[in-house]
């Protein structure tokens, strides 16, 4: 009934010349996401995985569940040292990321420009 | 819709993950008869799903051989949902959620979707059913005159 969750991973430069994985996201992030979420937070590259952004674009539905799921990454990268930031959010999911408290642990840009450019 | 009086819709769903996703169309469906702004009816969505997913989950605890009910009401100003299941209800006051506790594994990053609910909609109430069974949460949301 929930359409699956796909995560893919782009490795890019930042204007700074910084590597950057980007994992973007594709489908509903709920509680079957797990594997999706967090699997491939776990196989990024350590030379590049300092800095991530996390592309949910693609993402219509995320429900408290997959919220849990993204608090689960940052607290892997906080304890990693790695810097996450965020974009493509609807301008909903935005405001319920920021009702949790998500942005104190992970920026919220609309786009990947903005992002990228804060990392 | 300005001459929406009063409609009453009914969903049953089997007890089953994703099937919250049917009360959530069905809800948003109703809203945008209404004329709710999309912002509200995107509100909306998110909390009858987390309504549905709570009764889905907690009420009735997985059993498929259970259902969950979902009755929207409409009225001239306002829409109401009741999401129903065979549990014993909620007792606990939702809080918002404190993200650095959860940060910091003092909290389980889960359980915001009371929350969420009581955040985004108008009214919201968890009544216990009488015998133990057959409890809701009951949701309104109103429609924002002012700036329709």
């Amino acid at each position: 009934m929930q359409s699956e969750t796909k995560a893919r991973v782009d490795q890019i430069t930042s204007s700074a010349g910084h590597p950057v994985s980007v994992v973007r996201f594709e489908g509903d992030i709920a509680s079957t996401s797990k594997d999706a979420v967090l699997g491939t937070f776990q196989t990024l590259p350590r030379e590049s995985a300092n800095k991530v952004l996390l592309d949910f674009s693609k993402v219509d539905y995320i429900n408290s569940s997959g919220i849990a799921l993204v608090i689960q990454l940052l607290i892997e990268a906080s304890n990693a040292g790695q810097k996450v930031c965020a974009f493509g959010l609807s301008p909903h999911f935005t405001k319920v990321f920021t009702m949790v408290g998500i942005p104190k642990y992970a920026s919220l840009f609309p786009s990947q420009g903005e992002a990228l450019a804060a990392l | 819709m300005s001459d929406f009086k009063s409609a009453t819709v009914e969903v049953r769903l089997p007890s089953r993950m994703g099937f919250e996703k049917v009360a959530m169309s069905s809800a948003a469906s109703v809203a945008k008869l209404m004329g709710f702004r999309e912002d509200r009816v995107e509100d909306l969505k998110t909390a009858v799903a987390e309504a549905c997913i709570n009764a889905i989950e907690h009420g009735n605890r997985l059993n498929e051989k259970l259902s969950v009910g979902v009755v929207l009401s409409t009225g001239e100003d306002s829409l109401e949902v009741k999401v129903i299941d065979d549990g014993k209800g909620m007792h606990t006051h939702p809080e918002k959620p404190d993200i650095d506790r959860k940060m910091h594994g003092e909290d389980p990053p889960r359980g915001m979707g009371m929350f969420l609910i009581q955040a985004l909609v108008d009214e919201a109430e968890w009544v216990a059913g009488h015998d133990g069974k057959s409890s809701y949460v009951r949701l309104v949301i109103r429609l924002d005159k002012g700036s329709e």
